[in-house]
């Protein structure tokens, strides 16, 4: 009787084993299908109309105070982008580097670090979340993006700031980027950062200058900037989904 | 299993505003070092080490081979770590799961079911009743004769908690995670304490959700899984005959 209970018990056991096993192989292959893929990703389409209909476009994320602050900021991607370029800059403290803005600008514009420095600043202690789930409380310092967009002139026909970096995450692949759509870049707390906790920018967290774009997830905040471009569409530029990641198969709009 | 996937990408959770790497983790998976006597695997919650070798922390890749990974490889979308593809079935089921169950919601009191069927009598609103059931339950004694037909008392209870606490508490939590939403809504930061508390909040809520479904297939399954199919999806239940001793 008792090993005919356990005969049983075990078929039970290697049955669901067997239909778990064919499941999750089940899903690994639509995974990887293009059409299942593609009504995967027909999910971000949603999630980006609806936070843009819930969501003031200048709603403000949460401002902490000096006492939230993370005891270390998580530095994460690059932690030095380690090219010749970069370290002559570096080695230099940034006196050569100078930010390139063009594009669909009527003033194309090339800004030292002094000059950025120079302009009016905002300072914000906020959250930064990534995409892998932790979340680290920093405060940064920095030149709004829609005062320098305004100052060189957005022609009316741009829809989206791309940003260059000087990191290559990958061995082999084009250097890190990503975009932005207007509603972001002219948002408030949508600032060029040059400081974190009240020091120059630390190379691990992305210096000279790098984006705070505090709505959407750790990946939009492009580190290492060296150039802004304001652009039609972004079906052109590199694998044409609008950042590192994106072209890896992640969100364009990191706002979940 | 997707969200497993997602928590793999960083298996650890905190409470609070934030948390990272350097700080204290509420619950971690992570691999340990046998020449210390540690365990290869093992989940840490607060200073309690739990041994989970082959399951969670490290387990077994499609290779054979051990590796460090927060949930094991079958209990994960994909089962291989793909944290992109893995959210991008999160967020398309999450909508699913919005629109389905705002149907199920409208449906259910529209036509009353969750005030006739699923709201406890009088008589279940006892601890004797439920404390009952409990028991019943334990011993695997199913209700008999007419009372076969309706839910019993720990029944509704589960339901109830399922359908106005847990779903509500997932869906709130998720909707925390999202730095966009936050910004709209940033009572929600007050109401969990955080996002990396509503992380963990939704986690929990998640694995509760998970044991309610692994339970109530298995009674399913005790109870005559042909007729509690049918009682579900059409509301006709036959009663069992019952045995003659």
């Amino acid at each position: 009787m008792t090993s005919r209970i356990l005969t049983r018990r075990q078929m039970l056991l290697r049955g669901t084993t067997a239909l778990g096993g064919l499941l999750v192989a089940g899903c690994d292959r639509l995974s990887n299908s293009p059409s299942f893929r593609g009504m995967l990703e027909s999910a971000e389409g949603l999630s980006y109309r609806a936070q843009r209909l819930l969501v003031g476009h200048n709603a403000l994320a949460r401002e902490f105070k000096e006492s939230d602050l993370s005891p270390v900021f998580r530095s994460n991607g690059t932690s030095d982008p380690d090219t010749p370029g970069y370290n002559a800059l570096a080695a230099d403290d940034f006196r050569q580097w100078r930010l390139k803005i063009d594009g669909l600008v009527a003033r194309p514009q090339e800004l030292s670090l002094d000059q950025l420095r120079a302009r009016a600043s905002r300072t914000q202690i906020t959250r930064h979340d990534c995409v892998e789930g932790w979340s680290a409380i920093g405060k940064w310092t920095g030149v709004p993006l829609s005062a320098l967009l305004t100052f060189a002139g957005l022609n009316a026909s741009a829809r989206y700031i791309v940003f260059y970096c000087a990191d290559t995450l990958e061995m082999g692949a084009d250097p890190y980027y990503e975009s932005i759509d207007l509603i972001d870049a002219f948002h408030p707390q949508t600032i060029l950062a040059y400081e974190l906790n009240g020091t120059r920018l630390p190379v691990a967290n992305g210096a000279p200058l790098r984006l705070r774009v505090e709505r959407q997830l750790g990946y939009k905040h492009a580190k290492y900037i060296m150039r802004i471009q304001a652009v039609q569409d972004i079906d052109h530029i590199g694998g044409g989904k609008g950042g590192f990641w994106e072209d890896r198969g992640y969100e364009w709009y990191a706002g979940i | 299993m997707s969200g497993l996937q997602i928590f793999n990408a960083h298996p650890r959770l905190y409470w609070g505003q934030f948390g990272a790497n350097t700080d204290h983790a509420a619950l971690e998976m992570t691999a340990g070092d046998p020449a210390k006597g540690e365990s290869l695997g093992m989940v840490r919650i607060g200073s309690h080490e739990i041994p989970t070798t082959g399951v969670l922390g490290v387990s077994k890749d499609s290779n054979g081979d051990l590796v460090e990974r927060g949930f094991p490889a079958w209990a994960t979308i994909p089962s291989y770590q793909d944290l992109a593809t893995g959210r991008r079935w999160h967020f398309f089921f999450a909508w699913v799961l919005v629109f389905s169950s705002a149907l199920y919601f409208l449906v259910s009191f529209a036509t009353r079911h969750v005030q006739r069927d699923l709201l406890p009598t009088r008589t279940q609103w006892s601890f004797r009743s439920i404390g009952r059931d409990f028991w019943d339950h334990l011993r695997l004694r199913f209700p008999k004769g007419e009372a076969a037909r309706q839910y019993n008392s720990l029944q509704k209870l589960a339901y109830l908690g399922v359908l106005f606490v847990l779903a509500p508490m997932i869906l709130a939590t998720g909707l925390t995670l999202s730095p966009g939403l936050d910004a709209g809504f940033p009572w929600l930061l007050n109401l969990f304490g955080g996002r990396q508390s509503a992380r963990t909040l939704h986690f929990i809520c998640a694995t509760i959700v998970v044991l309610f479904i692994v339970i109530h297939l298995a009674m399913v399954v005790l109870a005559g899984p042909l007729n509690e199919l049918r009682s579900m999806i059409t509301g006709r239940y036959v009663l069992p005959p019952e045995k003659v001793k």
